[in-house]
């Protein structure tokens, strides 16, 4: 059984949202791993708050970030083992942060040799 | 599974909180950048919270959020003055590192929502955008919730607070607390303004019941921290705080199972909150000092005598005298109404009837309605044709309830 990572990218953009929705969205991602984890097929997760962020560039270059450059950001990941791409794709689609307008979760093999 | 609604509790606790803190620190200019960082903060949270759990301190977890995304905002802001105005870039190092601290502590906190109060009352902005920008601001209400209370769409509620933030910077209106020689003129609209939002809740049209309740609650928070403060617990901040107490202590006696509106002679006084009234008769007792008698003083006085039931002539003669000084401060047609109802409880209702026909408030129905009931048992036909008439004004479904109700009564 492989590793994929699940990758949340969120379209920037302050959508006000009202906290009774916030609840929902919580709750519905709590349940979303829930379910992964009761298939014994959760690994681990992040969530990130966009604080404190930098960007490190070529040239040893810094700017905070990732900020006004880039239109989307991430906002966690998780990583999950599933017995094929077509699972762990599954596994996204029922992922809350969908629900957003332009968001989007990239799904990616975690290379495990060594 | 983890307290279902634990973002909105936390929401309406800290949001003000926070938005109060980062509204003193970066001025009006950056309002909407304030509110962006505070909702953003409870954004950043549900994803964080629904990916890792709910972490031990919440509220905690949400300051430092807060203070992390203020501290980068105005890191990249002084990065951008920097660049536009590159040779203030060359005295930088001359300079003292600039301070990015965000402070949270309860003192600033509190500092800041009083500041944030008398600003958002400042007279220049209208009442009613003064109502939304505290309901949004002080008491972080949700724009639905706040259009739901005027019964009104969101749009129209975000256009209002709009207009208003652009008033706030237009007048450049400072966030500070008054200095003492304008406190007490100041005070007396953030006053105004508590006073509005009570009576919205308390009077509202509205169906939602949990809501009008919120309204009232945040209104004497706000009233209560005035109280709190050494320079703004002055005698009518008391008599308003102890008004609001009385009157909210009738909240579960004043409206039925159905949502109707019990009269006040027809109440449960069991259900009647002793806590309340013994708060309201304390702070009516602080608010006794000083020479200043204002309307609260006299409303405060009157809500006092309507926590004694029964109906002896002493209560009457009093809420009379003191219905009499209200007026003088005051005019209201509701105050007039309320005079005259009692005059003939402390008189007779002969009396209180030629007093009411000289008021001729022809457009409004509480005015029909006290007529009729001064004509009951007098005149029973007259009285029938005064409730008509207020039917036929009342425009709420619970005032024409009231009002058929008393008809049936006369038979």
């Amino acid at each position: 059984m492989d590793e994929y990572i699940l990758i949340f990218r969120h379209e920037d953009g302050n959508k006000i949202a009202s906290p009774e929705q916030m609840q929902i969205w919580m709750n519905q991602t709590m349940e979303w791993i829930g379910g992964i984890s009761a298939k014994g097929k959760f690994v681990s997760g992040i969530g990130l708050p966009f604080e404190g962020s930098k960007v490190v560039w070529s040239h040893g270059v810094v700017t905070d970030g990732p900020f006004g450059e880039i239109k989307e950001t991430i906002g966690g990941y998780i990583t999950v083992k599933a017995d094929s791409f077509d699972e762990a794709v599954e596994f996204a689609k029922g992922c809350p942060v969908l629900q957003g307008e332009g968001n989007s979760v990239e799904v990616r093999k975690i290379d495990k040799h060594g | 599974m983890q307290e279902p609604a634990l973002i909105p509790h936390l929401f309406r606790t800290e949001y003000r909180k926070v938005i109060a803190v980062l509204c003193k620190r970066f001025g009006f200019d950056q309002i909407e950048i304030a509110e962006d960082i505070a909702s953003d903060t409870f954004l950043s949270a549900a994803l964080n919270w629904g990916i890792q759990g709910i972490p031990e301190n919440p509220v905690a977890w949400l300051y430092t959020v807060a203070k992390n995304k203020a501290k980068n905002y105005l890191q990249r802001k002084a990065t951008f003055t920097n660049k536009v105005l590159p040779e203030s870039s060359m005295q930088a190092n001359t300079i003292t590192q600039p301070d990015y601290e965000i402070d949270l502590s309860p003192q600033n906190i509190n500092d800041s929502q009083l500041q944030m109060m008398f600003a958002i009352c400042h007279p220049a902005i209208p009442p009613e955008a003064q109502i939304g920008l505290s309901l949004r601001i002080l008491c972080g209400f949700g724009i639905e919730e706040i259009a739901d209370a005027f019964l009104t769409n969101k749009e129209t509620i975000n256009k209002r607070l709009f207009r208003a933030k652009e008033k706030l910077r237009e007048e450049k209106i400072p966030i500070e607390i008054p200095a003492p020689e304008a406190l007490d003129n100041r005070l007396a609209s953030v006053l105004t303004t508590i006073y509005l939002l009570f009576s919205e809740g308390y009077y509202s049209i509205s169906n939602n019941k949990v809501l009008r309740k919120e309204l009232c609650m945040e209104a004497m928070r706000l009233c209560y921290m005035l109280v709190e403060n050494k320079h703004t617990n002055k005698p009518p901040v008391n008599a308003l705080l102890s008004l609001m107490c009385f009157h909210a202590s009738r909240f579960a006696a004043r409206i039925d199972k159905n949502g109707e509106y019990v009269l006040y002679d027809d109440q449960d006084t069991s259900l009647w909150d002793p806590d309340l009234i013994s708060k309201g008769a304390y702070y009516l007792h602080l608010s006794a000092s000083g020479d200043q008698l204002t309307k609260y003083h006299l409303e405060a006085a009157i809500a006092y005598w309507n926590t004694q039931k029964g109906d002896t002539p002493e209560k009457w003669e009093n809420i009379l005298q003191l219905y009499n000084r209200l007026l003088q401060i005051e005019y209201s047609p509701m105050a007039a109404l309320n005079r005259t109802f009692a005059l003939s409880k402390a008189n007779s209702k002969q009396e209180a009837i030629i007093e009411a026909e000289k008021l001729q408030l022809s457009n409004n129905h509480f005015y029909f309605t006290l007529l009729g009931e001064l004509y009951t048992g007098i005149d029973n036909r007259k009285a029938k044709q005064h409730f008509e008439k207020a039917l036929h004004l009342a425009k709420t479904i619970t005032d024409k309830q009231t009002i058929q109700k008393k008809i049936n009564r006369l038979g």
